[in-house]
């Protein structure tokens, strides 16, 4: 009889246990999906009641006057599509020697850690880098430097994606190819490259939404410019840096441009990242 | 793009000039071509593959070579000092690289134990129904530009903490010995706790879903032969899962720690930005990468500049550390999963 009511209350108390590890985690959960609802709704509130026309048209005005965020519009989209033009290609062609040439290689083990370390290595860091290298010896800022430094975000990214797409293409493909007489570089291109495409162009995808909201970079390497100007040897504006300086100012009309400038990136790497999510996931189905 | 033109395998073999012609010379010229476009294609994919590790050792020795006047100026002391005045030209570490650290710690003490439980919710409680959307709400909070979380904590969530947690904080522990040291001081609002929770909100994601991926490597039969002995729920997470996937689960809080740490534009909007070592968490103070968003554009002379690319220095080597562990610990857990 003893026995019999201590393993219940051992049973009650592991049940117990249970239920409230149970209530844990799922408010836990509510916790984390609260956060997203929250910051987006704030986003869209504040976001939505400065979004015009005027927008998109105007440069961005002097305290308290009306603008819009043309320049830094346009500063971003010239810096970004650079960026992607420069470190994509390296991207691929480093992830193509790791997952082709180089697959059982030293060199590719040590390229891959050193690649991930990159990959979460603070923004900021690459900016003093890239600040040491370009601005300092040149002796200004300008657009190509904030361009370099984003592309030194997209490599890691591109590298990684490329590797992974590529591994997860049969090899029996590439043996029936080689079974063809075609060289190396032609089964890569021709029979590696196309059945790994929907990877890597999410890949890409996904470098594009990871520099569209770097800051940190650009502030010492682009620097900010509160005119219009495409020229990629002087200071340009990006949405980011705009956003940073108008957000600490003390004027009310420079802090609202600042909160749509913020729906503006957060809308287009929201964007992204689905569009990207939708490529893989209809990959995987079919 | 050289794949997307339409020609199919066979198309590429049968126009070959390899093929059309059965005199040696032009065969062996168009096999000595293939070859030699061959080595032209795998030597660039080499060099790329090399210009990857030549990036980060540029990183590193820009860094160097940028922070030698600090270092020869204030030596080691550099790291134990707190003054930091531009007019005098002294330089310290101290403020920002304990601001570095206490904000970091306060966002894994959070971070940590809710991420593993959101993960533990992902991976036995959630219908299956709504996993892939919860999952994918948590991986777009992973993707929010922190820029974002930076306009978001200044504008919202740190006045809603002066008028609500930091008054209550201060009156409940004011009188308890070593929290009322903790927590001393007017509501601001801004300050390190502010700074800490914003990245907890940011690093969370990053743990829940590296979590949930390792949890959900666990091989069924063990948590089936659990469940078969009569383990509840819980029991089975705490003495089958999380013993199995340990090694993974110190990857993603280590990668998770080096984003908190590296982590600029939030913290820069709601740090404060003072160079003060102090007690409180609600005081302003600041992080490495805060002091050097903040003034390196406006640092004037060469010893001020040098000073921050130190601080950088300093940063990169303790991100190195913690990333190069937690790529261990992945790659530890990757290799037993198989």
């Amino acid at each position: 009889m003893a026995t019999a009511t201590t393993t219940n209350k051992l049973y009650a108390r592991r049940r117990r246990r249970n239920g409230l590890m149970t209530v844990l985690a799922y408010l836990a959960a509510l916790f984390g999906v609260g956060w997203l609802v929250l910051i987006l709704g704030v986003l869209l509130w504040e976001g939505f009641n400065g979004v015009s026309l005027q927008v998109f048209t105007e440069m961005t005005p002097p305290p308290g006057g009306t603008g819009g965020l043309l320049n830094p519009i346009v500063g971003s989209l010239i810096m970004t599509a650079l960026a992607v033009a420069i470190g994509t290609p390296v991207g691929i062609l480093a992830g193509t020697y790791m997952a082709e040439y180089g697959r059982y290689a030293r060199l590719s083990s040590i390229v891959r850690f050193i690649n991930d370390i990159l990959l979460s290595a603070p923004s900021i860091v690459i900016g003093l880098f890239i600040y040491e290298v370009m601005v300092a010896p040149l002796g200004h800022f300008s657009g190509l430097a904030g361009a370099v430094a984003l592309a030194v975000i997209v490599i890691p990214v591109v590298v990684r994606t490329t590797e992974d797409m590529l591994l997860l293409v049969p090899n029996a493909l590439r043996e029936a190819a080689a079974a063809l007489g075609l060289p190396r570089a032609y089964i890569v291109r021709r029979i590696a490259y196309r059945a790994a495409r929907a990877g890597i162009v999410t890949g890409v995808l996904l470098a594009i939404a990871r520099i569209s909201g770097e800051t940190a970079p650009l502030l010492f390497t682009a620097l900010n410019n509160q005119f219009w100007s495409t020229d990629l040897g002087a200071p340009m504006a990006s949405l980011p840096a705009v956003i940073f300086q108008f957000a600490l100012s003390p004027y009310a009309d420079w802090q609202s441009l600042a909160w749509t400038g913020a729906l503006i990136i957060t809308v287009t790497v929201l964007a992204l990242s689905i569009i990207a999510r939708a490529l893989t996931a209809s990959r995987k189905t079919s | 793009m050289p794949f997307a033109r339409g020609r199919s395998v066979t198309d590429i073999a049968l126009r070959s000039p390899a093929l059309q012609t059965s005199e040696v010379p032009s065969r062996a010229r168009v096999l000595q071509r293939l070859r030699l476009s061959d080595l032209v294609f795998r030597t660039l994919t080499r060099s790329a593959a090399l210009l990857v590790l030549l990036l980060l050792g540029g990183v590193i020795l820009s860094l160097i070579r940028g922070s030698l006047p600090a270092f020869g100026t204030f030596g080691l002391a550099f790291l134990t000092t707190e003054v930091w005045n531009p007019v005098t030209e002294k330089f310290g570490a101290l403020a920002p690289v304990y601001g570095t650290l206490v904000t970091s710690a306060i966002a894994m003490s959070i971070a940590v134990p809710v991420g593993l439980f959101v993960a533990f919710f992902l991976t036995e409680l959630c219908p299956l129904w709504l996993r892939r959307p919860i999952g994918i709400a948590i991986e777009l909070l992973a993707g929010i530009p922190s820029i974002i979380y930076g306009i978001w904590g200044l504008f919202v969530f740190a006045p809603f903490l002066q008028q609500t947690l930091q008054p209550f904080l201060i009156d409940t522990f004011g009188n308890v010995p070593v929290l009322s040291t903790l927590f001393a001081g007017p509501p601001y609002g801004i300050g390190m706790l502010t700074a800490g929770l914003i990245l907890a909100i940011m690093v969370l994601p990053f743990i829940t879903s590296i979590s949930r991926d390792v949890f959900d490597a666990v091989p069924p039969v063990l948590k089936e032969a659990a469940y078969g002995v009569g383990c509840t729920t819980w029991e089975v997470f705490r003495s089958v899962v999380l013993p199995f996937t340990r090694v993974g689960v110190i990857g993603g809080v280590m990668l998770g720690l080096g984003r908190a740490l590296g982590e600029t534009m939030a913290v820069t909007f709601v740090i404060g930005n003072a160079h003060k070592v102090s007690a409180s968490l609600l005081h302003p103070g600041t992080t490495i990468s805060a002091a050097i968003a903040n003034e390196f554009t406006e640092a004037v002379g060469d010893l001020y500049t040098s000073s921050l690319i130190a601080l950088g220095l300093i940063l990169f080597v303790i991100t190195f550390i913690v990333l190069a562990i937690a790529r261990y610990m992945l790659l530890r857990i990757e290799r037993r999963i198989g």
